[in-house]
């Protein structure tokens, strides 16, 4: 646990941490809400591997979507016509974008420095589940933007449903208003040979709930980095991920969840599998509870399960506490081998080998799967587990 | 008539490195439908056997032979040998998370029986065996054993026992940590399936409290990885009333 420190940087180099770390008594930035924040690419000090931020990425692979140009032009989307919603494309200047955070490193200051039009995905009253659909990214290097807005007092479901080639730097904003349940969905189903950096940015109002969802199995490297701002009294966060890992491929997520507000509430559960040779994946979870959050209940928990040899999976949690007045706060972390155990007890009864571990392994991811409120979309995700599984068995 | 025949059996576990012989020649035949129980003290290779003839991988045969009816069980794998009617009831049944006991038993059920078992009757054939052994039948919902009571883990051994219908049966100290309500209605249950399907059974226990409610035909006593002494069910009264000493004192 990391107790915050007052940093107190006084020059706008050391602010955006631009000062390299072997350059005299610099303090580093400890308190996850004083990070510092642009939109603008050069605010940021250059991408180098010893940097916390991207220590446990391979930035080699991602350089150009880190600091190259990237096309921000509108890209084809499908989605049903579904009452009381709206998608449409909105303009950079439009006052609605920052609204609910700005970028806190230099891939996704790249993104938000390209983009040309954003992507506004809105619900009103308590309309059917909405699925938008990006499946012709392409393989040139992009940058997106999108906004998700649930009026105050809705209740919804919208479901980013992401497949294909990709070479994307994006930055997604979500803003739950004024007693609002917002579900959403992230499902990264690229292909293969997809990159993908996002940061999702969520702020929560009075009495709002917003239930994010990221489902990460397809493409090279998938680095979901969401955070939510628990702006608004009342406010509730629940944070889930489900990702699996084959052989060469990295997924990451990075959480953070800002307790800003009285008697807010989250919880994080991220499960993951790793499976073949070069399976990495990353987890980082950052839980802030402020000054004036009294009354934060939170727990946030991270499972890995490594199916075989030569995988890695880094799973730090971070709980840093300003307030004493709290009800509850816990983090867990476990990653382990598949067990033995219960593939004997079930052999025992008779199944199958390969049907006994399909049980465990879904079993154990299931959890998360099942929190998404669209049964259509869970079996769907069920059969790609089962299909990650059998292939790379 | 089908026999479970167990010769000169021999088994190791490796420990830091090290090979540690635990059963030393051991000779069992059991025919269908008999009750035989093994009884010794702790550490004297009880479980060794159990989990042996079950094939769990911790255990190296290093010689001897177990057959089914003439066939080699040791050749078989963990999933082969219940298929082929062994069934091991497990003195720490492991907990599985996100699979419903539901789930568990009908997959367990189709893979036993080589089908699935008919919808219509399949649910309330589970919900008897369940109230049998007067577990809630809403626990069909819950995870394989999670957050079961030591109790409420035995009983769902017993369910499936009654459930996949064996011909065999090891029950590995089934009566431990049982208070005396949960300790009859879990031999209820296999005097039941015992009635019922006349399966062979090896009841493996330390202490005689269980043969009270489930009669064995004969008595093994296990002493250092080797039957000691074989008999009937005096041999348990006997063991009753002057417990293991005698064997485990060195003779002048």
């Amino acid at each position: 646990m990391a107790v915050g420190t007052e940093a107190a940087p006084d020059t706008t180099a050391q602010r955006l941490g631009i000062v390299a770390h072997s350059d005299g008594p610099f303090v580093p930035v400890q308190t996850r809400s004083e990070r510092p924040k642009s939109t603008l690419h050069d605010d940021f000090a250059a991408v180098e591997a010893w940097q916390t931020e991207w220590k446990l990425t391979p930035i080699d692979r991602i350089r150009d979507l880190i600091d190259g140009p990237l096309d921000g032009s509108p890209y084809p989307i499908q989605y049903p016509d579904v009452a009381h919603t709206t998608v449409e494309w909105i303009d950079r200047t439009d006052a609605r974008i920052g609204s609910a955070g700005i970028p806190e490193e230099r891939a996704a200051a790249n993104g938000w420095s390209s983009f040309e039009k954003a992507l506004r995905i809105a619900i009103e009253g308590e309309p059917e589940s909405l699925t938008v659909t990006r499946a012709a990214m392409g393989s040139a290097a992009r940058a997106a933007h999108v906004l998700v807005e649930a009026a105050p007092q809705s209740k919804g479901l919208v479901i980013l449903d992401s497949r294909g080639s990709a070479a994307l730097t994006e930055n997604v904003e979500i803003v739950v208003g004024e007693g609002a349940h917002l579900t959403v969905v992230s499902l990264q189903e690229w292909d293969d040979d997809a990159r993908h950096l996002a940061s999702h940015f969520a702020s929560i109002g009075k009495d709002g709930k917003l239930t994010h969802i990221v489902v990460s199995l397809g493409g090279s490297i998938v680095r979901v980095n969401p955070s939510a701002h628990l702006a608004g009294e009342g406010s509730d966060a629940e944070l889930l991920g489900v990702y699996f890992a084959d052989a060469g491929q990295h997924l990451e997520q990075r959480v953070y969840v800002h307790h800003d507000a009285p008697h807010t509430r989250s919880r994080v559960t991220y499960k993951g599998a790793l499976n073949g040779e070069g399976a990495r994946t990353v987890w980082v979870g950052d839980v802030l509870i402020g000054p004036r959050a009294v009354g934060t209940d939170t727990y946030e928990q991270n499972r890995n399960l490594v199916l075989s040899e030569g995988t890695r999976a880094d799973s730090i949690p971070n709980l840093e506490i300003q307030t004493g007045d709290i009800v509850g706060a816990g983090h867990a972390s476990a990653t382990g081998r598949f067990d033995d155990e219960h593939l004997f007890y079930l052999q025992s009864r008779g199944i199958p080998e390969a049907e006994a571990r399909r049980l465990v392994v879904l079993g154990f991811l299931i959890e998360v799967v099942q929190r998404i409120p669209e049964p259509v979309l869970q079996a769907r995700l069920v059969s790609a587990l089962v299909a990650e599984l059998e292939g790379a068995a | 008539m089908t026999t479970l025949k167990i010769t000169d059996l021999q088994v190791s576990i490796e420990a830091d490195g090290v090979k540690k012989p635990i059963l030393k020649g051991v000779d069992l035949t059991i025919n269908q439908g008999e009750i035989h129980a093994v009884m010794g003290p702790n550490g004297s290779g009880k479980s060794t056997l159990a989990y042996t003839i079950a094939g769990h991988p911790r255990y190296h045969v290093d010689g001897g032979t177990i057959e089914l009816d003439g066939e080699d069980v040791l050749a078989m794998s963990v999933d082969e040998r219940a298929r082929a009617g062994l069934f091991l009831a497990m003195q720490y049944p492991v907990e599985i998370p996100g699979v419903t006991v539901a789930n568990f038993l009908r997959t367990a059920k189709t893979a036993i029986d080589g089908e699935a078992p008919a919808i219509r009757t399949w649910g309330p054939t589970l919900k008897k065996a369940m109230t049998d052994l007067k577990m809630d039948p809403a626990f069909a919902a819950r995870n394989v054993n999670e957050g079961f009571s030591g109790g409420e883990k035995k009983r769902h051994e017993i369910v499936q026992l009654e459930l996949l219908k064996p011909r065999f049966a090891v029950l590995d100290e089934t009566d431990s940590g049982l208070d005396v309500d949960a300790l009859k209605i879990v031999s209820e249950g296999v005097n039941r399936a015992h009635a019922d399907t006349g399966l062979g059974i090896l009841l493996i226990t330390h202490y005689t409290r269980i043969l009270r409610y489930i009669k064995p035909d004969f008595v093994h006593v296990f002493v250092d990885g080797k039957i000691a002494e074989e008999g009937g069910p005096e041999l348990a009264e006997r063991l009753e009333s002057e417990g293991y000493d005698r064997y485990l004192t060195p003779t002048a």
